[in-house]
């Protein structure tokens, strides 16, 4: 069976005409990841027998007419959530080995749904990267080109999509995780407002940034996932609790009479000419469906990724204390005592980019520069929030490229980590401010790789984005595209 | 103590809530558990687990907060005190830093030395407790995380105190408000209130504080006086022999009665303290404090007070009577019931805490209530019984639970008040011992008390001591 092209909308309807069962579905896509999963490595856990039996119940849940709109679906998330009984790595090796004795609020939701969760997704270790290169899996490989990076951190959830192994997934984003991703690997990704959706379960990298979001082959497919998994938990402190709307029932109003602002820090110098050229034209391609474009400005946008990089490693640091080889995980232990325990699992068990942060966070918040460093960057991230709502005092949404460039090249800049932590510049400032935004397909570049655009709204506007998002995917050829493999 | 130097004295005091479930996740905080089955991913630390706040905690910070006269904060944050070790499964532990609960509170207290003065306490904070290691041989280590998680008061005072009877003075004032209030259960034993004292000298009239030690490990009363005054001579020893005092943290060792250097200051942390960013800030209302506000009960020093000025009882037994909250509301019970609060008093410090103690048990499981104790009190009054018979009575009731009535119908216990019966054994005592008549009527009157025990030993206890004497002495005056 070809899977490719078939959203979740379209295998709804077959699963309820029966047409087709879940558990074909469910056969299809591990056939399809099996015949896959060697080129693009998106896959790091492929639960096949879990995945039939819940196929087999959603499909007696169909037959019982009880269907959800996920059940039966074939949907993989990220490794950083937390699953019952199937290993949870987060992309490292000091987790090798644990299985989570429970479930993330977002997928004990799905569960409820019937969805059928086929495995768990490649990411950088912990979450931190732009390219998908620092797992202990290894690398992601881009399904457009199989020599560049697919993005990070949740580079399997978009690689995935892309590959035609699942029709959408989860991810998280903390500087621009789905967003990024998604524009490489041309498919739509959500970063949600920070609160719409519990963290509860997922392994924290920035506590403060992390938010999970979907990412699908449309605009549809997102929003349905997002209904699916938002929502306030009371598990977790920092979720809000605001009603969901449903995101599918406004999802076609169009943009006539929007407002959307450009801010002219995001049109830079040194930004690729096919990106420029594919985000000028996604303009003009809203000013013909009726909106009304502004330039506004974000004054603060230049400080956002040294801003990122103390706060966001500031909690890692603190957060990734309690992989310390006592009570889970990998244990290294020489016989050399407490601290040469320590000392020998975490310096085992992370991965370079993870100890770079760890100490980067340690140093911000150690006494004698806590005040220069993370109180600071604290300063700066409340004046870049105030550019947000300042520019959604102007407008409805602010459109912007999702990243400077298309996907590079494998080995191209882990040598330079500065260089692939600027490759975020354009996601980072809106997890700093805590609203919402979406990564779509825009365009294709001279070598054929997929090309992003960005739409950001104000606080918990997803249905808002979206309808921007589908308008756009509506009135263009640019979405829905699957490269062979 | 060396009067060329001025002692300063501030205390931590950490105090361990008594609610049902801990501080950041729904697990249970009973005692004495099988290790690690009081635990669930939040308090084990597992990855993606995330804290959610008791508001019973917070209700008692509240009330710790006012009954200490602090300033309740509006908004307060928690923190994170990151620092490695096994027994804290994050690798930090989430307490409050910058704005904590309360702050800028006092509490009153009186020595012999200084008399009455506030002693200051700058700040309540709240704050999880860590795990603890068990060391079951020599080769390895386990780790219990049932007390993980639970919730503590950390109370700390201004550095008020000039010696270690005040700082005692101290923790006899903050000790029985916290159980009191019903937050803690006070057991300095079993570490529900724990205490570290900073403790240094400086000459006298010296404005700089000099440099201090934190005391550790201190389980009693008695063991945080010993270790103060023992750290305090200590210190001046070493200022004598022309050394300096180093801050340092030490360890009370109750065996020898010594404090013992735990870490010096190369190995002190640096814990790198942040506001945790998986709790929101804690916003408690002005309507949420005067709600608490009005629940608060009656505190042991106003209680004394009122003991000693509307009910007129002596300061000693106005103290002992409001030390604890269930003897103090035993007291008023019986009170309301008898209005004689000194005779109460005698009772509730007599026989009722003797027959306590003698059984080993607390009053809240005392068998003679409030109600069957003002029976007997009543029946002294009014005659019926003396007050010898009456704790006959009281051991009745205490085995039986009959009321006094009962107890004195069934076992005849009715105090002889006929004047005629009484003379009629008077009259016996007398013609039975004419050797102590003759004596007693040549001047030796001190022998009233031998014929007084003659007449109430013939009636069985159950004559009336004062009609026995007005009759004896008419008698034998004849």
């Amino acid at each position: 069976m070809e899977l490719n092209n078939l959203t979740i909308s379209k295998l709804r309807q077959k699963l309820a005409d029966g047409e087709l069962t879940s558990v074909e579905l469910t056969r299809a896509c591990l056939e399809r990841i099996a015949a896959t999963n060697g080129k693009v490595n998106s896959f790091i856990t492929v639960c096949e027998k879990a995945a039939l039996a819940a196929a087999e119940a959603a499909d007696q849940r169909i037959a019982a007419g009880d269907a959800a709109p996920l059940t039966g679906i074939p949907l993989a998330v990220k490794d950083i959530f937390n699953t019952l009984d199937v290993r949870t790595t987060c992309g490292s090796k000091i987790l090798d080995n644990y299985v989570s004795p429970y479930d993330a609020t977002v997928i004990a939701k799905l569960r409820e749904q019937g969805a059928v969760i086929v495995g768990k997704l490649n990411m950088d270790e912990f979450a931190m990267g732009s390219s998908n290169e620092n797992s202990a899996a290894g690398p992601v490989l881009n399904p457009w080109d199989l020599q560049r990076v697919p993005g990070g951190s949740s580079g399997g959830s978009a690689a995935a999509i892309t590959a035609g192994q699942v029709p959408a997934t989860l991810g998280t984003d903390t500087g621009g995780s789905i967003r990024q991703p998604a524009a490489h690997c041309g498919v739509v990704g959500l970063k949600p407002t920070y609160g719409r959706v519990s963290r509860f379960g997922v392994i924290a990298y920035a506590s403060s940034l992390d938010q999970v979001g979907p990412l699908a082959g449309n605009v549809e497919d997102c929003a349905l996932l997002l209904g699916a998994v938002a929502g306030y938990d009371p598990a977790d402190s920092t979720s809000v609790d605001t009603p969901v709307p449903d995101y599918l029932t406004t999802l076609k109003e169009g943009v006539k009479g929007k407002k959307i602002g450009l801010p002219k820090e995001y049109f830079i110098e040194g930004l690729d000419p096919d990106v420029k050229k594919s985000v000028a034209a996604a303009i003009a391609t809203y000013q013909q469906l009726g909106a009304e474009i502004v330039e506004v400005s974000l004054p603060h946008t230049d400080y956002a990724v040294a801003c990122y990089y103390l706060i966001a490693t500031a909690e890692a640091s603190s957060n990734l204390a309690r992989y310390d080889g006592v009570r889970f995980g990998v244990r290294k232990d020489a016989g050399e005592g407490l601290i040469g325990m320590y000392r020998q699992t975490r310096a085992a068990g992370f991965g370079d980019e993870v100890k770079r942060r760890i100490m980067l966070g340690t140093y911000a918040l150690s006494s004698g520069y806590y005040d220069a460093y993370y109180l600071k960057a604290q300063k700066v991230r409340t004046l870049i929030r105030e550019d947000f709502f300042a520019a959604f005092e102007q407008v409805d949404l602010l459109l912007t490229p999702v990243a400077p460039t298309p996907a590079f090249k494998i080995g191209e800049k882990v040598n330079d980590p500065l260089q692939m932590y600027l490759s975020d510049i354009f996601t980072i400032p809106v997890n700093l401010a805590g609203t919402c935004g979406i990564s779509l397909p825009c365009g294709m570049n001279h070598e054929g790789l997929p090309i992003g655009l960005q739409l950001l709204g104000k606080p918990f506007a997803e249905a808002e984005i979206l309808q921007a998002a589908w308008a756009f995917e509506n009135a263009t050829d640019w979405g829905g595209k699957f490269p062979e493999l | 103590m060396d009067s060329r130097y001025e002692v300063v004295i501030g205390l931590e005091v950490h105090v361990q809530l008594t609610t049902k479930s801990k501080i950041f996740c729904g697990c249970s905080t009973a005692f004495g558990q099988a290790p690690n089955s009081q635990t669930c991913p939040v308090c084990l630390g597992l990855p993606g687990a995330l804290p959610v706040l008791n508001r019973q905690v917070v209700e008692d910070a509240i009330k710790t907060g006012l009954a200490t006269n602090c300033r309740i904060a509006p908004r307060s944050i928690f923190a994170r005190k990151n620092y490695f070790y096994p027994d804290l499964p994050k690798g930090y532990q989430i307490s409050q830093f910058e704005l904590p609960i309360c702050e800028h509170g006092w509490l009153e207290i009186e020595t012999e030395e200084h008399g009455q003065k506030k002693v200051g306490i700058t700040r309540i904070h709240m704050e999880e407790d860590a795990g603890k290691l068990l060391h079951a041989d020599g080769n390895s280590s386990s780790v219990d995380l049932n007390r993980a998680c639970t919730p503590l008061l950390e109370v700390v005072s201004e550095p008020d105190m000039r010696s270690a009877d005040e700082a005692i003075a101290y923790l006899k004032q903050l000790h029985p408000i916290v159980v009191y209030l019903g937050v803690c259960d006070g057991n300095l034993e079993e570490g529900s209130f724990r205490c570290d004292a900073n403790v240094s000298v400086r000459p006298w009239g010296q404005q700089e504080f000099g440099t201090r030690a934190e005391v550790k490990n201190l389980n009693s009363f008695r063991f945080i006086k010993q270790a103060i005054e023992y750290e305090v001579e200590r210190q001046i020893e070493v200022i004598d022999d022309g050394g300096r005092v180093v801050q340092e943290t030490r360890l009370f060792d109750a065996d020898s009665g010594v404090t013992r250097s735990m870490r010096g200051k190369e190995e002190a942390h640096d814990y790198r303290y942040f506001p945790d960013p998986d709790l929101v800030p804690l916003v408690v209302s002005d309507a949420w404090v005067e709600r608490v506000r009005g629940t608060l009960p009656e505190l042991p020093a106003a209680k004394r007070q009122r003991y000693q000025g509307e009910l007129g009882l002596a300061a000693y037994d106005a103290g002992v009577i409001s030390a604890e909250r269930p003897v103090a509301e035993y007291f008023e019970a019986l009170v309301a019931l008898h209005n004689h609060p000194k005779t109460c008093a005698n009772w509730v410090m007599g026989e009722l805490l003797r027959a306590l103690n003698e059984n080993g048990i607390g009053i809240a499981d005392c068998p003679v209530t409030p109600k069957l104790l003002a029976g007997v009190l009543q029946r002294i009054e009014d005659n019926t019984i003396s007050g010898k018979i009456a704790k006959t009575v009281f051991e009745e009731i205490w085995q039986t639970g009959k009321t006094a009535d009962q107890v004195i119908e069934e076992k005849g216990l009715k105090q002889m008040t006929d004047t005629g019966a009484i003379e009629v054994i008077v009259a016996e005592v007398i013609a039975a011992n004419p050797g102590q008549v003759a004596e007693y009527q040549a001047g030796k009157e001190k022998l009233m008390g031998f014929f007084v025990g003659q007449v109430m030993k013939a009636s069985k206890g159950k004559a009336n001591p004062g009609l026995v004497n007005q009759l004896l002495k008419k008698k034998l005056s004849e």
